[in-house]
């Protein structure tokens, strides 16, 4: 479980984040939702320890990131995978050695050992042939997987995804989707997605977190979010043409 | 600007702590070593080549004394090359060469999210990605130094003896004659020095580039004129320091 308890950050006079607090649980997506420049991305960089909050602080299984020594940020972060709205994936190195890059800075695990557990993951993301190709050859929704191979393949206790679907069409959107849920239930890992893809939330939804203006304005899972009562919700939720029709009804 | 030198230092203490095993750098330094020292060293032996074939004929052309013995002309090059144009020159062209590399690389880690990357798995992508860089650079500069000296000092040999400037011996007289080994020591020094200069700043212009591709240009520039400066301001101090009586 993380929890985020009363984070506020400012860039020079511009204030992103404003006293945003929240609890993520284990073993579902917990998604953070909100319209472009809410702060979003953010939030999710202050999680990680990218970006250090002015205020707040954020607690990982009862251990606090900002107020713990070196070697307690050390220990959390590489229980921390992380898929990148770009995929991050490092341009010299072909997929195989992206994706086992964890384990060979971070383990002392044999190499037919870790190559294994290189092939397990690619094949839990449907890319088993994929091993050799550079990331200059893959596609978005490629890029995306082995991004997320990368972030599951050391056995992270927890997982984030920044815009896992920006910039993939419908279809390999609900894959990625679909298998952010089955990863974070079957590892029963804390999954934290930030998206403003309406598809996402009504998809894997099970807890989310409503960011508006810097603030947290609204938490609920999907069923509760089309009838939340909040106007700033309202907008963003029914902003999607589809989803526009269905309030019509 | 005292801020900017202040984060500089913050940045090279960062190189040295909390580092990963002697074994990732290993590699990462001979991969990088053959990349700075394989990929510069056509570059630097054309460039040196011709600068000593230069500094022959102007030199020759300024010796209008009859006084003058020809192998002066030999010496001359000699001093030049070993003492200033070798490991400085050359550095201003290293930085041009291996400085916007450095730089755009890292610039483009950083706006690709490669580097948050690292710090997310735990590792000090400052020492990750800058230590190498900055080992290898300072063992393969001083070789690309001899090397520009070498070609400096044949470019010179060959322009020389082919126009009928100097003869093959006042030539080889003239290299050899009050030879001072210190001089060598000191270009070697220097080289270390300014390989240190090159890939530190260039790497932290490139490791803090923000923004999108305009802005890694724009870091990859600022690696090169302030490299340079750099380099300039060392060759200065360490003559006064080195060289004065």
């Amino acid at each position: 479980m993380i929890e985020v308890r009363n984070i506020s950050k400012s860039f020079g006079d511009k204030v992103i984040l404003k006293d945003v607090s929240g609890v993520f649980e284990k073993g579902k997506p917990n998604l953070i939702i909100g319209a472009s420049g809410t702060g979003k991305s953010v939030l999710l960089k202050c999680i990680v320890g990218l970006v250090r909050p002015d205020e707040g602080t954020v607690i990982y299984d009862g251990r606090s990131f900002f107020d713990g020594d070196r070697n307690t940020k050390t220990e959390i972060r590489r229980e921390i995978g992380m898929l990148f709205q770009g995929g991050a994936l490092f341009d010299s190195k072909n997929v195989e050695e992206n994706v086992r890059f964890p384990l060979d800075i971070l383990t002392t695990m044999p190499r037919e050992e870790r190559i294994d557990r290189v092939n397990f993951c690619l094949k839990r993301v449907g890319l088993e042939n994929a091993n050799k190709k550079m990331p200059s050859e893959l596609s978005g929704g490629m890029k995306k997987r082995v991004g997320i191979a990368r972030a599951i393949v050391n056995n992270p206790n927890y997982l984030f995804c920044d815009e896992p679907n920006s910039g993939l069409d419908p279809q390999t959107s609900i894959v990625i989707d679909e298998l952010i849920q089955d990863i974070s239930e079957d590892y029963n890992i804390t999954t934290i997605v930030v998206t403003h893809d309406m598809n996402s939330v009504m998809g894997i939804g099970e807890k989310i977190l409503f960011i508006y203006k810097g603030m947290k304005l609204w938490e609920g899972n999907k069923d509760e979010i089309t009838h939340s009562g909040v106007q700033e919700l309202d907008d963003f939720v029914f902003a999607n043409k589809v989803m526009g029709s269905l309030r019509g009804k | 600007m005292v801020r900017e030198i202040g984060k500089y230092f913050i940045f090279l203490g960062h190189l040295f702590t909390n580092r990963e095993t002697f074994k990732t750098y290993y590699k990462l330094t001979l991969d990088e070593c053959v990349s700075i020292g394989i990929g510069s060293i056509l570059l630097v032996a054309l460039v040196s080549t011709f600068m000593g074939a230069v500094t022959t004929v102007q030199t020759a052309f300024n010796m209008v004394s009859p006084l003058i013995p020809n192998y002066v002309i030999s010496q001359v090059v000699r001093e030049m090359t070993v003492l200033e144009l070798a490991p400085t020159i050359i550095a201003i062209i290293y930085a041009g060469k291996v400085g916007t590399g450095m730089a755009g690389g890292l610039g483009t880690m950083r706006i690709t999210e490669q580097i948050d990357a690292l710090e997310v798995m735990g590792i000090n992508s400052i020492s990750y990605l800058v230590l190498p860089k900055v080992v290898a650079s300072m063992l393969m500069y001083p070789l690309l130094v001899i090397v520009a000296g070498v070609c400096a000092l044949l470019g010179g040999y060959l322009v020389g003896t082919i126009t009928g400037i100097i003869s093959p011996n006042d030539y080889v007289y003239g290299i050899r004659y009050t030879f001072n080994e210190f001089t060598i020591t000191f270009a070697l020094i220097k080289s270390i020095v300014f390989a240190f200069l090159v890939a530190s700043i260039s790497s932290y212009k490139g490791y803090y580039t923000q923004g999108g591709a305009l802005e890694v240009g724009i870091s990859s520039t600022q690696a090169v004129t302030n490299s340079v400066i750099a380099v300039l301001l060392a060759d200065y101090l360490l003559a006064q320091l080195l060289l004065s009586k």
